[in-house]
């Protein structure tokens, strides 16, 4: 009995492990292939040219159109975002009087975090044509933002919790508005969590094709207007990877590790900074 | 006014300003699902929703749309990737949270982090260097031939963008979902219990099975709900690997459509054709309906088991 027992300990410590390595390991060979497949067609050319004309056979060119255009999709929506996750996140922790509202707006933004991004991509269509538009720069900004909205709001809501509340008693004890403590105590303890979550939601927002797809469109041009197509990352993989010929192919790749680049950067940095700007704050 | 004014009524219009975009926001849910609703709702209004949901012929032209394979690519993809995902993510969250040394978890979290980050097309373009070929390779050997007696293991496509393909890539996708929020809940149990149930002489294991799961269990079964509802909204990932032909799908080795692919594939030529933007935006409703019953359910049972911990 007491041998089963262990016997049955030890087998699913083995699977534990098992299960350990393949969530590690898929993770290691997913970035790994990337690397491999990608770094050989990887060139300079690539990161710093538009696609010349045959470029979609094989020819000439490069992804800086879709390079330009996925930071500015993703910068326009990220400040979008920001104008109105801001404010949230200073509702949450200032003005929500009652508990219960505070747990509705937090459950709210969860389910919209849950929401598709194929769903966002629609509505961020069918708005796009109300508003008399094409697919364009402004139109893949909105639907982008929608997407980011949830992720920067939980992200900075995290942050302030973070705040001891002695340091907003002290702040309405030396007589501060709420909207004082809010801006001059709050987001100022907060500012490196806050950061965090916008370089999260930036990194999703660059990486994410589903909602871009009819809302931004394609082109080979470098963005140069709200109100025209633009080019996207994730989208110059999906295309290129599409089409038949083997060169092609291989620069889908080398912009998918471009992508894969730019968000591990991205998420890297996001967590270095917490721990870093953290360092200083009262607790 | 005096200073005092100044800064009161500045306070109160900013708790106003916040409070109305609070709202704002906290709604753009209900406005998502009532502008879906809008546009679709000619086929909805000229269609049965049984027709809808259950025809199997989805041609635009002649003004039939039949959602059913769709739906059955969307289901069998997801299903597959959920088998695959649950066991492998409940082992390593229950190791994480139990087992894991402080060093080992500060090396692991980080990376299981970051990889919830990896965008979609990636894993889609991984799947079809890695995956499909993989797949492939089973369906043409040996093994393939002798699982091809059993039901759901027929071999009839031999390409290896199949069901099982897209089940691989996206139970790959849920693993970090999955198991940052299990591991959260089975960590919220209260160590007292643990400690109870060690002093009867339990080991570890059982300690954990009779115990700490039974305890965590509504929140692992949310944690397996949400990581369900990403992967039946996931497009790119899947799109790249199912190889999509619109049928319903009877193995794992057949090719799948899945719903958010149909809506992805056919959004250029919606406009030209009547009733056919309002079958995707309807489709896209439908996806966004069971996605949302699924977020929300498991959302109020992880609130719950978050504040009663």
């Amino acid at each position: 009995m007491k041998r089963l027992r262990r016997l049955e300990e030890h087998i699913f410590q083995f699977l534990m492990g098992l299960s350990l390595l393949v969530v590690l390991g898929s993770l290691m060979l997913i970035l790994g292939t990337m690397l491999w497949r990608g770094l050989p067609s990887l060139s300079l050319a690539m990161l710093t040219q538009t696609p010349k004309g045959g470029y979609y056979l094989g020819e000439e060119g490069g992804i800086l159109n879709a390079i330009i255009g996925s930071l500015c999709l993703a910068g326009g929506a990220t400040t979008l975002a920001l104008l109105f996750s801001l404010p949230v996140a200073i509702y949450l922790h200032t003005y929500a009087s009652q508990a219960r509202i505070a747990h509705l707006v937090r459950l709210a933004m969860d389910v919209l975090w849950g929401v598709p991004s194929i769903v966002y991509g629609a509505f961020g269509f069918i708005v796009m044509l109300w508003l008399g538009l094409r697919a364009s720069l402004l139109g893949g900004i909105i639907a982008l933002a929608c997407l980011e909205l949830p992720i920067i709001v939980r992200g900075m809501d995290e942050a302030l919790a973070t705040i001891p509340s002695a340091l907003r008693e002290a702040s309405y004890a030396l007589g501060a508005t709420r909207f004082e403590t809010a801006t001059r105590v709050l987001l100022r303890q907060a500012s490196a969590g806050l950061l965090t979550a916008v370089l999260l939601a930036f990194g999703r927002g660059i990486g994410d094709a589903a909602s871009v797809l009819f809302t931004a469109g394609y082109t080979d041009r470098l963005p140069d207007s709200l109100f025209r197509p633009v080019a996207s990352l994730p989208l110059a993989v999906f295309f290129q990877l599409g089409t038949p010929f083997p060169a092609v192919q291989q620069r889908a790749y080398a912009a998918g590790l471009v992508l894969t680049l730019i968000v591990l950067t991205l998420s890297v940095m996001a967590r270095w900074l917490s721990r870093r700007l953290t360092r200083h704050v009262v607790r | 006014m005096g200073r005092l004014a100044i800064r009161r009524v500045t306070d109160q219009i900013a708790g106003g300003g916040t409070t109305v975009v609070s709202m704002a926001t906290s709604l753009l849910v209900v406005l998502i699902g009532l502008v879906l609703l809008v546009r679709s709702w000619p086929i909805f209004a000229t269609k049965p929703l049984g027709e809808l949901l259950f025809s199997t012929t989805w041609k635009p032209l002649q003004n039939a749309f039949g959602y059913y394979p769709f739906i059955m690519g969307t289901l069998w993809v997801t299903l597959v990737a959920m088998v695959i995902a649950i066991p492998i993510c409940l082992l390593t969250s229950i190791y994480l949270a139990e087992y894991a040394s402080r060093r080992v978890y500060a090396i692991v979290k980080p990376l299981i982090d970051v990889s919830a980050g990896i965008p979609s097309v990636i894993f889609g373009i991984w799947g079809v260097i890695m995956v499909v070929p993989l797949v492939q390779r089973i369906a043409s050997s040996e093994i393939g031939h002798k699982l091809s007696g059993l039901p759901f293991f027929q071999i009839n496509n031999p390409t290896g963008y199949s069901v099982l393909a897209g089940g691989i890539v996206l139970a790959i996708m849920v693993f970090p979902v999955i198991i940052s929020v299990a591991e959260e809940v089975i960590r919220a149990v209260p160590v007292g219990l643990r400690e109870a149930s060690w002093a009867l002489g339990a080991t570890r294991w059982q300690t954990i099975k009779y115990v700490v799961l039974r305890h965590a269990a509504p929140g692992v079964l949310a944690a397996i709900v949400l990581g369900f509802s990403r992967a039946f909204g996931e497009t790119m990932a899947v799109i790249m690997v199912v190889g999509n032909v619109p049928q319903v799908p009877r193995s794992l080795f057949d090719a799948a459509y899945p719903l958010t692919a149909l809506i992805a594939n056919s959004y250029g030529e919606m406009m030209s054709i009547p009733l056919y933007d309002a079958a995707l935006l309807g489709a896209a409703l439908l996806l966004l309906v069971v996605v949302l019953l699924f977020n929300l359910s498991a959302r109020l049972v992880l609130m719950r088991m978050v504040r009663h911990a």
